[in-house]
């Protein structure tokens, strides 16, 4: 079995770790001396993200959707200093300040994807870019997706188009626990960490159902490698979760030790462990890729049996069949409007999937897991919202917005920075052509913290990123 | 008890449905609706179309409905052919990953020049009801892959409850991209050559048996691969070349020109670059509007712009949809093009007459106009639009059941009870 997690050698050592702090601590109460107290750095990589400069901007005589339900006719918004100043109906324009006239034209917060991998499978998508999914271990919370992330996928700037401002970059599904994903501001960077949304927690892939049982199970990696069935997927999570309790138990005896004056030694550094105790000790969200209603029942259980939260179903193809539970317990559903049928977890995936989450009370998310979808989430609300109506679902546009927005910036916990129109939020706004619930509407500027990243008629402004260069295309209209 | 009774009740019921389901077409008459013909009769307001037989009889502005017709009221509302998905393998895969056998793929399998797709056609898959109850009622269909470059003969169906093959031999499908090289030698310099070598001694045998017929009437018959060949050497058949890279189309071109054969270009990521090329040589295009990204070194060029310019340039265009279980969305992809540069009508005909000239059932469906098979769709909306869909769909005159295994779903959790199975 290779449940990775803690080994017998592991655990010897931390009981002699153990017992040796308490035999120093009974030679010399409280009078020896103590090593450095050692905690572990909770953000080795930290956010070097700078806004683009911005400058004063109102746009005005637009249909507002402000992300939280409400809509605006005629409506204005102020940027200033790279935040929302001030929305409404009847704006004072401040000196100086640029002004949009987007009289026909909608304005919406951006867009936030919960469900990409762009930039750790990058485009092109050759062998050598395959950077999401670390197959050889089925718990892998070691992995993180900042570490595969490659700015210069082309995919950033076409999710820009698409009215894109932030994404949550995943790990793959492969592994019961795929590792860290980061949140990223929609921004060319030089470096991952140009790109970190700053101040945003971190999340934890998981995955359910077929593809770890798959890619473990075909025998092709030995055959002791497991899960091979569900049942032995749920065993893998809880063997984790399990020995990640005893991990933090052990830091917590450190800490405790070391505050009464006792000369320890902290537990051996577990860099899967770590992240595990992480989402133990509510510091980094879980967001699992569940497809089946059965499957994710198992998983509110798995969540209660060891306190911890999932954020958000990944997929969640069948979470109408289940959205009363969903609601109960505070899980939101990251959905496609229409994709099913492509694997047997995906066979009873419903056009009506996402709007019957919404009118069950339940947090309901569009996400793209697409470089393509990723372009277009807009279109994938409009379809939902269109066949909910025809179920009987009485959605607005207004109300269909907070899948593409606020709901999505909720279960990544940026909610406080980002996902509405609200006055000292980030600027982070697209300015659509039209109707946003159209298929020829498209965003004619989309800024990040107030600055334009995409500018679709002055093409020739628009970032080309740098694998682009000097290739065929390079530059063209996408 | 009583429960389990009703249940058989209800199956018993639902075989009778299905029975109906089936039956023949009946006379129909679309009133009041704003009609596009596709080239029929441009745009007709207030139109009626009478519709017998299967086929439709006549389409005009306020016609009058003769006595026996079922009328469907489509005022306010907007009429369309059927819509066609150009490159599918519909029948062929029920679940494609993990979920039992995929019949559109066989890796095994070499020098399949004379295979056919249509014994391995399942009428009763899933996705077929999922498709045209969004209003595409016909869809090339082939194979995905094979151990090689030759991907066989595909067909053209007819997405009704039965006879579903609309054009059982309607083109030989090669595959010449990067993935195919791989197979080939793991080179398209060995692929090309063997292309090339294939239908260079296909020319030659034919040319020797056409000599042979006129001493010996006893010649036996061609085998299954020297008949598709011949049916592509005398232009018959088309070919379906998957091809993205610039470079490989201009070889294709002059492949084209080589062997005198008919062409149609499948995937074309980078086709726009030699539009004009392609305009000239007569190859029509089948794309996917959406693909806009470099995803391999054969389609950096690639834009969502390419179905406009291609447009513009005189080239026939049709669409292949975002795969096979979302073949429907073939219609968003055609508002996709729309809304980078192609014009409205030219994406209408790229679901309809463009793909259904290119497979070679042009003469029967496509248009909404006199003599034509009854694939007739009343949409709530402009068709292109996202939040549009059909309130009635017509395949060759049948009236179709807005009904599929996703809305038995969705109807029953629509209102969520403990146990809604049984619910019925």
């Amino acid at each position: 079995m290779k449940f990775r997690g803690l080994n017998s050698t592991m655990l010897k050592r931390i009981a002699m770790v153990a017992a040796l702090g308490l035999v120093a601590a009974a030679c010399t109460p409280g009078e020896g001396e103590q090593g450095e107290y050692v905690e572990i750095d909770r953000d080795p990589f930290p956010s070097s993200y700078t806004p683009l400069p911005s400058g004063t901007t109102v746009i005005t005589g637009a249909t507002i959707l402000d992300g939280a339900g409400g809509r605006i006719e005629g409506g204005s918004i102020l940027i200033e200093n790279g935040k929302v100043a001030a929305v409404g109906a009847d704006l004072s324009i401040p000196d100086g300040a640029s002004v949009i006239d987007a009289a026909g034209r909608w304005v919406t917060p951006g867009i936030i994807d919960v469900h990409s991998h762009l930039g750790v499978y990058p485009s092109p998508g050759v062998q050598a870019h395959s950077d999401g999914n670390e197959i050889g271990d089925p718990v892998t919370a070691d992995a993180w997706a900042e570490h595969a992330l490659w700015p210069h996928d082309a995919g950033f700037i076409r999710a820009a188009a698409g009215g894109v401002t932030a994404a949550q970059l995943l790990p793959g599904s492969a592994n019961l626990v795929g590792g860290r994903s980061v949140t990223v501001k929609n921004v060319p960077g030089r470096v991952a960490q140009d790109m970190k949304f700053p101040g945003a927690p971190y999340g934890m892939k998981m995955a359910c159902g077929e593809n770890p049982k798959r890619v473990y199970g075909d025998g092709s990696r030995g055959g002791d490698f497991r899960p091979h069935t569900r049942m032995g997927n749920v065993a893998g999570y809880r063997q984790a979760w399990a020995d990640a309790q005893e991990y933090q138990r052990q830091w917590d005896k450190y800490e405790r030790d070391y505050k009464a004056g006792k000369d320890v030694l902290p537990p051996a550094r577990d860099l899967n462990l770590d992240t595990l105790a992480g989402v133990l000790r509510g510091e980094i969200a879980v967001h699992m890729h569940c497809y089946r209603g059965d499957d994710m029942g198992t998983m509110l259980d798995v969540m209660k049996e060891f306190d911890y939260q999932i954020a958000s179903f990944q997929h969640a193809v069948e979470s109408y069949k289940i959205a009363d539970k969903l609601a109960e317990n505070n899980v939101c559903s990251a959905m496609w409007a229409d994709w099913y049928g492509f694997k047997m977890e995906a066979y009873d995936g419903i056009r009506e999937n996402i709007p019957f989450v919404h009118k069950a009370g339940a947090c309901a998310i569009v996400h793209s897991d697409s470089s393509s979808g990723i372009q277009r989430l807009n279109q994938e609300a409009a379809k939902a919202l269109a066949d909910g109506r025809k179920a009987g679902v009485d959605i607005s546009k207004a109300v269909a917005w907070t899948w593409l927005s606020l709901n999505p910036a909720r279960s990544l916990g940026i909610d406080d920075k980002t996902g509405t129109l609200t006055a000292g939020k980030d600027a982070d706004i697209v300015l659509w052509s039209g109707d946003p619930f159209s298929v020829y509407t498209k965003a004619d500027l989309t800024f990040v913290d107030g600055a334009v990243v995409f500018d679709r008629l002055n093409p020739e402004n628009n970032p080309v990123m740098d694998f682009e260069l000097g290739q065929p295309g390079e530059g063209d209209v996408k | 008890m009583r429960k389990l009774i009703s249940i058989a009740a209800m199956a018993a019921l639902s075989i009778t449905v299905s029975f109906t389901a089936s039956v023949s077409a009946e006379d129909i008459a679309i009133t009041g609706g704003k009609a596009f013909t596709n080239g029929g009769n441009g745009e007709v307001e207030n139109a009626t179309i009478l519709v017998s037989g299967g086929k439709i009889t006549s389409v005009s502005s306020g016609g009058a409905v003769p006595a026996g017709y079922r009328v469907i009221d489509a005022s306010g509302k907007w009429v369309t052919a059927g819509f066609m998905a150009a490159d599918t393998s519909l029948g062929l895969t029920e679940v494609s990953l993990s979920g039992g056998i995929n019949d559109a793929s066989a890796p095994a399998e070499k020098g399949a020049i004379g295979l056919s797709v249509v014994p391995a056609i399942n009428p009763a898959n899933i996705f077929i009801p999922n498709t045209r109850i969004e209003g595409v009622t016909r869809a090339m269909t082939r194979m995905t892959n094979t151990g090689d470059m030759w991907l066989g003969v595909g067909a053209v169906l007819k997405l009704n409850d039965s006879d579903m093959i609309a054009q059982e031999k309607a083109f030989l499908a090669i595959d010449l991209d990067e993935g195919s090289a791989t197979e080939v030698g793991g080179s398209r310099a060995v692929l090309w050559s063997k292309l090339n070598e294939k239908f260079q001694a296909a020319k030659d045998k034919m040319g020797a048996a056409a000599k042979k017929d006129d001493d010996d009437k006893d010649e036996k018959r061609p085998s299954a691969a020297d008949a598709t060949m011949n049916a592509v050497l005398s232009g018959d058949m088309p070919i379906y070349a998957v091809v993205n890279r610039k470079a490989d189309i201009m070889q294709l071109i002059a492949f084209q020109n080589r062997f005198g054969v008919r062409v149609i270009l499948g995937g074309g990521a980078e086709a726009w670059m030699v539009a004009d090329m392609l305009a000239a040589a007569g190859i029509g295009v089948v794309l996917e509007p959406s693909a806009n990204l470099p995803g391999n070194f054969d389609t950096l060029g690639q834009t969502s712009a390419a179905a406009g310019r291609l447009h513009a340039a005189g080239v026939k265009v049709a669409f292949i949809p975002p795969g096979t279980h979302n073949s429907r969305l073939v219609v968003q992809n055609a508002g996709i093009a729309v809304s980078m540069g192609m014009p409205w009508d030219a994406a209408m005909d790229a679901l309809t007459v463009n793909p259904a000239e290119m497979f070679g059932v042009g003469d029967s469906y496509g248009k909404l106009s006199a003599g034509m098979d009854a694939d007739v769709v009343v949409w709530d909306g402009d068709p292109l639009e996202v939040m549009s869909s059909p309130d009635a769909v017509l395949i060759a005159g049948v009236d179709i059941p807005l009904v599929s295994r996703q809305t038995k779903l969705r109807d029953r959790y629509k209102d969520l009870d403990r146990s809604p199975a049984f619910d019925r």
